[in-house]
């Protein structure tokens, strides 16, 4: 079954021509790779899944974008579309209070104030975010003095805590060393049970390692979407087999 | 050429020590001849008597309401205001108002008094009783004229915030309102209390707004329509004509004024070492 679905999806700069004719449905509890080389657009595709380019001047878009079949450029209430689909930024952004407070921030946002329910569901994010156990005696900390790899796994527990269906991942760990990209990994792979993950990433590996689907993307268009096995065994376009094995990007 | 760098920076230290000793040198004598505790603590102030009195208490309490007063009227208009500027307000507007509160900042003191005087004073005896001529009066004048303070080193607080907290605050579904009173304008206290500390430091020391429309009845009001008289005001009512004990009591209200704002600049600099520390 298919989660979100792009249709013939248009995206304008002002007058640059940033995603030309983007047709792609994404499956539910799959992990779906965007790559492709800078400047391709995959950032700025992923961003339009949860309007965050609504923040960018002269941004345009035309086309179609579903959830669960709801055009989510239509009437929808954004915010409960922000809910919906979480969003882990490339570089981490805890806020600057304590890591209590960093996950019961969107809780508190969605209307729950009793203390008991938020302490349940800082806990359960942290254990989902497989961080609970380094973090429980730091709860009242201020979450800047957590490591780089500490403070993006808070980031994901962050969105996991207003309960998401979907979860988009920025080069969630491009500024991570090995050991943190590792563990974030194996915690993607473990939330797709529950969860619908888009990521876009400049790491080949990480795709081929974690991604059930893959596409890859070129100067704003779509070049290939497939299996990631497929894209990765048997391209079938001579752009994307160059770029796979390193000729270019 | 370093040294005139040397020099030039020198100056600026050397007038602070000047004033300084020429300050204590000046007031403490009268400070010991009165008794530190009925200067300060005294509560009769009739320099002219015979024998005369020299009690300024009334007067740093006014001085201190007249502050809080002031805080109370222009911390939350002036926070309010810079938090409209940097997050929401729309370009062609900022052009205008942006200068706008500057020029504020430009507007002589003696002006603002005028204002006052001819505005505010006459409101308050019409709606509020009294002579007009009051600690509200006062206040709401000062409240005015710390605002382009306030504004100004908030919304530079508020602007040196990262987008990136803005952005994860909207990604949880949180309304604009909610992500920059949320996230930004905490993540920015340290800018903004250090905004608020040197409005005070401003009100503390404003003399020629306050000394037309605050009354200057040498009294601890009880209403908000009662007179006061602030330190300053003291000062610059009875320097002309005073001689003696009595010019050197003033100046040791100076002293009195000048302890005053090196404590809120000694706190100015704990919160900044404190942000400092903390990020």
């Amino acid at each position: 079954m298919d989660k979100f679905t792009i249709d013939n999806m248009n995206l304008y700069y002002g007058k640059f021509h940033a995603l030309k004719d983007v047709t792609l449905h994404m499956p539910k509890n799959k992990i779906t790779a965007f790559i492709g080389p800078s400047g391709c657009g995959k950032s700025t595709l992923l961003k339009s899944l949860n309007r965050m380019n609504d923040l960018v001047e002269g941004c345009k878009i035309t086309g179609d974008i579903r959830l669960d079949g709801a055009d989510i450029y239509g009437d929808i209430d954004i915010n409960v579309l922000r809910k919906r689909v979480g969003m882990v930024f490339q570089k981490a952004n805890p806020f600057p209070m304590s890591v209590y407070d960093n996950i019961a921030f969107g809780p508190r946002t969605h209307g729950i104030k009793k203390k008991s329910e938020l302490d349940q569901i800082v806990e359960q994010s942290l254990r989902d975010a497989a961080i609970w156990d380094e973090l429980k005696d730091r709860l009242k900390k201020s979450a800047l003095g957590l490591s780089g790899g500490q403070q993006q796994r808070l980031c994901i527990a962050r969105a996991l805590a207003v309960k998401p269906e979907v979860l988009l991942m920025d080069e969630a760990t491009s500024a991570l060393d090995p050991i943190s990209t590792g563990k974030i990994e194996e915690l993607c792979l473990k939330l797709k049970d529950e969860y619908t993950i888009i990521m876009v990433t400049h790491n080949m590996q990480q795709a081929l390692r974690i991604s059930d689907n893959t596409a890859f993307f070129l100067l704003g268009e779509m070049v290939e979407y497939n299996s990631t096995d497929a894209v990765f065994s048997s391209p079938q376009d001579k752009r994307t087999e160059e770029y796979i094995t390193g000729r270019f990007g | 050429m370093q040294g005139v760098f040397f020099l030039t920076a020198l100056a600026s230290i050397a007038s602070v020590a000047i004033i300084c000793v020429f300050l204590f040198i000046n007031g403490v004598p009268a400070m010991a001849e009165i008794g530190l505790f009925d200067f300060i603590g005294g509560q009769k102030w009739a320099p002219t008597n015979v024998p005369a009195s020299f009690g300024i208490f009334d007067m740093i309490v006014a001085s201190v309401y007249v502050t809080a007063g002031a805080i109370v009227i222009g911390v939350p208009i002036g926070i309010l205001t810079a938090v409209f500027l940097a997050r929401f307000c729309p370009k062609p507007l900022y052009k205008i108002l942006k200068p706008a509160t500057e020029l504020l900042a430009g507007i002589p003191s003696i002006v603002y008094g005028f204002f006052g005087l001819m505005v505010v004073v006459p409101f308050i005896r019409d709606n509020f009783g009294g002579f007009g001529s009051s600690w509200l009066a006062a206040s709401i004048v000062l409240g005015i004229m710390i605002l382009p303070t306030i504004i100004g080193v908030s919304e530079s607080a508020i602007r040196a915030v990262p987008e990136s907290y803005y952005e994860g605050a909207l990604a949880l579904g949180a309304t604009k309102e909610r992500s920059v009173f949320k996230t930004i304008l905490p993540a920015s206290k340290s800018g903004v209390l250090a905004a608020v500390v040197l409005g005070i430091g401003r009100a503390l020391g404003e003399t020629m707004a306050v000394v037309l429309i605050a009354g200057n009845q040498v009294q601890i009001p009880t209403r908000l329509t009662d007179g006061l008289r602030t330190l300053t005001a003291n000062i610059v009512l009875e320097m002309g004509y005073s001689t003696g004990l009595h010019r050197q009591a003033l100046i040791a209200t100076g002293v009195v004024l000048f302890v005053f704002i090196l404590l809120i600049t000694l706190s100015m600099q704990a919160i900044k070492s404190r942000s400092e520390k903390h990020g």
